[in-house]
């Protein structure tokens, strides 16, 4: 997934830059209030600012010395700081990448054609919804459209990054163009599907952009397990006061102040936002727009996967791989009877077909069937073949037609022909039956490619424990055999779109989370009921817009990366949630002696890690806990890596690394600048 | 020998709890039990109080029903106390009515089932009131913990269905079938070993050296056993189960003191077996027991070990700290008393709390203050709950899905009283004491004032902050040095009594309803098993730091500081 020109390195000398100015702006009240962990920082340091003032003007040997008192607050400014850095780093990012992709829509000219038939030139931010415009080889689509004439091959490498050309037309599922990418043959009737700055990219980028972002249910959530947190320690530090007087131990404000701000949850307070930016960031380095935060963290909870077979199991179509002969015809004679029967065909199995033909050097040539009659392989009919003038009929459909129109001549399908026919289908091939005069002569087997490496994926799946389900229209014996050689759990044979909506309902009947991947009109509803719908981009304005995201890719298995950033999401804030809390652990062995350490001298004990001075304690825990927050955003903006384990290895994992870590790293920390501080000989 | 009857008394304990459990069960889903015999005397209860036992309700009318008869039976202790003058029958010791504040405490207590009592037992309330009032509280408190509990049990097993139940119906069999019948066999038990069970008035006797003394006695034996068996605690007379009518000998103690842990336990195993989910209440059962074992084994050495102040003057302590203890019972099954006592919000007392060895008191107000090792009957599951959903939500993030508890997935609403239920406990004890140390502070002189605290220093805080702990948690018990019969005593622990029972059982009920709606999702690899060991560390892990260390402070200046001062 790397042929994408990406923000990769992860502190950018810009960026940084830019998130720097951003930090300072973010001090706005009116926008820290939205994050209450932070907001009460922020509001502490007020109180230490003035505090400090205060102290200038009046000394009381209670509250410390004037320079303690506003190294406090300018520790937890720099906390507050730290924490609005993180988030500005995380928008810088991601709008850093969304306008690599809106580099794509520089101003274009568009050859709108209006009512009454003439041509004019408006600038592609002109368009309106609704407008109709031309593009003729060799220009740029002005803007996201679907085609409603024409058929054109068009560069997309702008956007997905891949070189080679695809194949767009009207009517059909892949009638979805996009602004920036380029017509490379023919000519396009385009019609604007989205009011400017209503595009799903301009949403994706509101998802980026800390300000304008609607929070996900999972992440409010948290905000109030964290507030409820917050208000759990005010608790404890505001009853501290009138117990220290009790205790003959007056606590300075400073102590209380530095106490509360040290068991609040600030590490994940302040990181929380950034996880949830550089979520929605990752999304989209994997060129997929989420119109909402919601769709990737609900991507996170699938239970269930509907993959389509072709294209995502399995490598393109079906090819032909063998002949088998059955009328005693010479092998050749047979060979040639299947490539006439298929020139007609152009289905990419009938291509196949002429493919392998000419492989056995037998070769066709349109120009000596000029004067025949050809019959196309229709929906309806299911059967291709072709009349020539010389009175031979060849014919070549599925078993049933040929059956059909074999014995509405008299004749027979012949045993062996049978047995192949059963061979081919009971090993997941499908069989085509060739007829010449009315007479069976033969079978061709098309056969289903499997990917490489599919295998590995749905057993990652299955790990995180997500059943996976191929949609195919095979008939359901072919279907089993391809489902169990690429290892799927389900499969839906003969797959109407019906039948995609009716599974897809009665998994979530049970309860069950389901996404899916589709590009046609005709999987627009299921796009719509399925909790996460994914369409491709170059499918039908319907399908993308009954989706909540859309693949620029247009790459099948783009779903399984969709599941593994939202888990990841939710990972990075569980696992920064536990190391937060942890941390408490090791500060309160740092402050609660400091507080009241001057009175009853008996708690030396409690200062297990053998701290200079209660100020230097103070000072150290406080330190910790503001650089603790630049330390962790490299892990917020990455996400914590997520790896295919079962859940409860996974919580065993976790709750080893960031809980039992976060338990014994700040003893560290907090030791290592408690020794620094007394070196430089600060305290 | 102690430590081998303290381990045979918790086995007994947790191998009585099982088939209780099993049968509790029953007992909530309405199956066919061996007590079907008592459904003509529970449908007459039903039919005399106009109740329809089969009537289906939501939380919110089953929390109504809850409300309002707990306020009825308020009402109605409140007058028998503030009568007892005019009692026209069962007072023979003529007792006077209790002052207001003092009434308006010992209602409070005994309908929250904290039973924590500013009167002194047998000269503060005549027999009427304690057998009408109090005892009659005892049972129908308790029954209105565990039916609330089998409604929460409930919401946890319906899918996407709104009722719970019905309230009455609970309340109704907990007394009949399980309350009643086991108090039964504890006051035989009791009976067999001289526990008295009279209706005669104090008794007289002539000691050796030629005294008259006046010996109170009464309905001991069933106060006694609902006491013990309905996490009340509210003794008989006031120096609770250290009194040898209470509590004679060994065999009585042994008993007593498996009634404390007895149900608490068995509602564990109930939620096994009501749930079809026996692997999870083995998970919590260990988490709770690892619990009140971390608590125990420390006490337990502490008390045993002897008072340090003793040992410095070179006096060796072989029955180890005996100061405010009973000879007959030792410092070992004091220590487990103790210790079974305060984890359980029962609150009856073998022993002189207050006298303690200083650390030994840290684990009894952190038993309290956690207030789910077991916990009082029906609401010590529910404390519990409260800490499994903060657990769930938390490792839920952990594994990568949206928490879910018991295939329902918690989100806002759930979270949002999840964590206003965990906050109040903190804020009630913590700003209880606050307020005390505070009142204490600015009032001049404040020994003669106030009369609270004999020894101000780091026990008088022990004391204060043991008050609110034992009142928030619904406990009872107390550091019996605090002069607590005052009015800022009466209605400051009241008011943390009434926030204390109440909002604990709301909150989860709420919850329970939520839940109870939500669809069900069925398990997969990627799904947190809330059954595995790995899930009762990161619970263990929770309730340590989201609730013991927010008593960390309070602790150090009181009894840590103490035991430091001491030893140094």
């Amino acid at each position: 997934m790397s042929k994408h020109p990406r923000v990769s390195k992860l502190f950018q000398k810009d960026l940084v830059i830019q998130a720097l100015k951003d930090s300072f702006i973010k001090l706005n009240p009116k926008a820290m209030v939205k994050n209450p962990v932070m907001f009460v920082v922020e509001i502490g340091t007020v109180i230490m600012l003035v505090m400090s003032i205060y102290l200038l003007v009046k000394p009381d040997v209670v509250q410390g010395r004037f320079i303690y008192n506003l190294s406090i607050a300018l520790i937890l400014f720099i906390t507050v700081l730290f924490a609005n850095f993180a988030e500005a780093l995380a928008e810088a990012r991601g709008k850093a990448q969304a306008e690599t992709l809106r580099k794509t829509r520089q101003e274009t000219p568009a050859n709108v054609l209006l009512p009454n038939g003439e041509i004019k030139v408006v600038m592609s931010s002109d368009l309106k919804k609704g407008d109709v415009f031309i593009t003729t080889s060799g220009e740029l689509i002005a803007t996201d459209g679907e085609i409603i004439e024409g058929i054109a091959t068009i560069d997309e490498s702008a956007i997905t990054g891949e070189s080679a050309p695809v194949i767009r037309e009207a009517g059909g599922d892949r009638s979805g163009v996009t602004g920036g990418t380029k017509v490379l043959t023919d000519e396009i009737k385009v019609q604007v599907t989205t009011e400017k700055g209503e595009s799903f990219l301009d949403k994706m980028i509101t998802l980026v952009e800390g300000a304008k972002r609607q929070k996900t249910p999972n992440e409010i959530a948290l905000t109030i397990l964290l507030s409820g947190f917050t208000i759990m320690f005010l608790i404890v530090t505001v009853t501290l006061e009138p117990f220290g007087r009790y205790a003959n131990t007056p606590i300075a404000i400073a102590s209380l102040i530095s106490l509360f701000v040290c068991l609040i949850p600030t590490t994940i307070g302040g990181l929380l936002s950034a996880i949830g930016i550089a979520g929605m960031d990752r999304a989209l380095r994997a060129n997929i727009i989420a119109k909402s935060g919601r769709a990737v963290e609900t991507a996170g909870d699938i239970d269930v996967l509907l993959l389509d077979k072709t294209g995502t199991i399995t490598i393109g179509n079906r090819k032909a791989t063998n002949f088998y002969n059955v009328n005693g015809m010479p092998g050749g004679e047979f060979i040639k009877y299947c490539a006439m029967s298929s020139i007609s065909d152009e289905t990419p199995e009938g291509k196949s077909i002429i493919e392998l033909a000419k492989k056995n050097s037998i070769e066709v040539n349109m120009n000596d069937h000029k004067d025949d009659t050809f019959i196309k392989f229709t929906a309806q009919t299911r059967m291709s073949g072709l009349d020539t003038k010389g009175g031979l009929s060849v014919r070549k459909g599925s078993i049933d037609t040929i059956r059909n129109l074999v014995q509405s001549t008299g004749g027979t399908i012949p045993v062996n022909m049978q047995k192949i026919v059963d061979d081919i289908a009971n090993n997941g091939g499908t069989p085509l039956a060739v007829s010449v005069n009315g007479k069976a002569a033969g079978v061709i087997q098309l056969e289903d490619i499997i990917k490489t490496g599919i295998q590995e994926r749905f057993q990652r799946l299955r790990k995180m424990g997500v059943k996976t389900v191929m949609v195919t229209g095979d008939n359901p014996l072919t279907a089993k055999f391809i489902a169990g050689k690429a290892g799927v759990d389900d499969f839906i044979a003969e797959a109407k779109p019906e039948d995609k909506m009716n599974y897809i309902k009665a998994e979530q009947k049970s309860g069950k989370l389901v996404a899916m991947m589709g590009d046609g009109t005709n999987d627009a509803p299921a796009l719509a009921q399925a909790d996460v719908g994914v369409a491709m981009n170059s499918g039908t304005q319907a399908a993308k817009e009954a989706g909540n995201m859309v693949d620029l890719d247009n790459d099948p298995t783009k779903l399984i990366e969709v599941v593994e950033i939202g888990k990841q999401l939710l990972i990075t804030r569980g696992a920064l949630t536990t190391f937060s809390i942890a941390n408490d652990v090791a500060k309160y062995f740092a402050i609660v002696p400091a507080l009241f350490i001057a009175s009853i001298p008996q708690l030396q004990v409690l200062n297990i890690m053998g701290l200079t001075s209660p100020q230097s304690a103070i000072l150290s825990a406080v330190i910790f806990n503001a650089i603790i927050i630049p330390i962790l955003i490299p892990l917020a903006l990455k996400g914590v890596a997520y790896r295919p384990l079962g859940a409860e290895t996974l919580l065993a994992r976790n709750l080893l690394i960031y809980g039992l870590g976060g338990v014994i790293v700040p003893f560290a920390g907090i030791k290592i600048i408690d020794v620094l501080l007394t070196i430089l000989k600060l305290v | 020998m102690e430590i081998l009857s303290i381990a045979i008394i918790i086995i007994l304990s947790i191998a009585l709890a099982i088939p209780l459990g099993k049968y509790c069960a029953k007992v909530f889903k309405g199956d066919k039990t061996f007590t079907d015999f008592l459904s003509p005397i529970e449908n007459f209860i039903y039919k005399i109080s106009g109740i329809n036992p089969n009537a289906e309700m939501d939380w919110k009318q089953n929390l109504k029903a809850l409300l309002t008869i707990n306020f009825v039976w308020f009402i109605w202790i409140m007058f028998v106390l503030l009568t007892q003058t005019w009692h026209p029958f069962w007072n023979p010791d003529k007792i006077l009515s209790m002052e207001p504040t003092q009434a308006f405490n010992t209602a409070v207590s005994f309908v929250t089932n904290t039973n924590l009592q500013h009167y002194s037992g047998e000269t503060g309330a005549s027999y009427l009131a304690m057998l009408l009032g109090l005892v009659f509280l005892q049972f129908v408190s308790a029954g209105t913990g565990i039916a609330a509990l089998a409604l929460l049990f409930k919401g946890l097993l319906n899918r996407s269905a709104k009722n719970l139940g019905n309230f009455y119906y609970h309340l109704v069999r907990s007394c009949t079938r399980i309350l009643l019948p086991l108090s039964i066999i504890l006051a035989i038990i009791l009976l067999f070993n001289q526990t008295p069970m009279t209706f005669k008035g104090a008794d007289t006797i002539i000691t050796l050296q030629g005294d008259t003394v006046s010996v109170a006695r009464g309905p001991v034996a069933a106060m006694v056993a609902i006491k013990q068996l309905g996490t009340n605690g509210g003794g008989y007379f006031g120096s609770n189960s250290t009194h040898p009518f209470e509590n004679p000998n060994g065999i009585t103690n042994a008993a007593e003191t498996i009634a404390i842990i007895l149900i608490p336990i068995a509602m564990v195993f109930a939620m096994g077996f009501f749930l079809n989910r026996k692997k999870l209440a083995w998970i919590i059962m260990a988490v709770m027991t690892a619990g009140y074992l971390a608590l125990l084994i420390p006490t337990i050495s502490q008390e045993t070990g002897g008072n340090p102040m003793i040992t410095k003057m070179g006096i060796t302590q072989p029955q180890g700290s005996m100061e405010g203890k009973e000879t007959r019972f030792g410092s070992g099954l004091s220590a487990l008393w103790a210790i079974s006592t305060t984890v359980t919000s029962n609150g009856s007392v073998n022993s002189m709390h207050d006298s303690f060895t200083a650390l030994s008191g840290t684990f009894m107000m952190l038993g309290m203050q956690l207030n789910s090792f077991y916990g009082g009957v029906g609401v010590g599951f529910i404390n519990m709950f409260i800490f499994m959903i903060i657990a769930v939500f938390i490792s839920g993030l952990m594994v990568g899905r949206t928490p879910e508890f018991l295939g329902k997935k918690i989100e806002v609403r759930e979270v949002k009283i999840a964590i206003l239920v965990a906050l109040l406990h903190p804020f009630l004890i913590l700003g209880g004491t606050a307020l005390a140390s505070h009142t204490w502070m600015i009032t001049q002189n404040p020994g003669d004032t106030l009369k609270w605290l004999n020894n101000p220093g780091f026990h008088g805080f022990s004391e204060m902050l043991y008050e609110f702990t034992s009142a928030a948690a619904n406990n009872g018990s107390g550091f019996e040095g605090l002069g607590d019969n005052t009015a800022f005593w009466n209605i400051s622990t009241g008011l943390v009594m009434l926030l204390g029972r109440y909002i604990p059982i709301i909150g989860p009920l709420m919850i329970a309803g939520m839940l109870s709606q939500k669809k069900y999702i069925p398990e997969s690899s990627g799904t947190l098993k809330i059954d595995s060991p790995m899930f009762g560390i990161m619970l263990f892990a929770v309730i340590l730091i989201v609730g013991a260390l927010l008593f960390i402070p309070a602790l150090v200046l009181g009894p840590v500081s103490e035991y430091l001062t001491i030893i140094r």
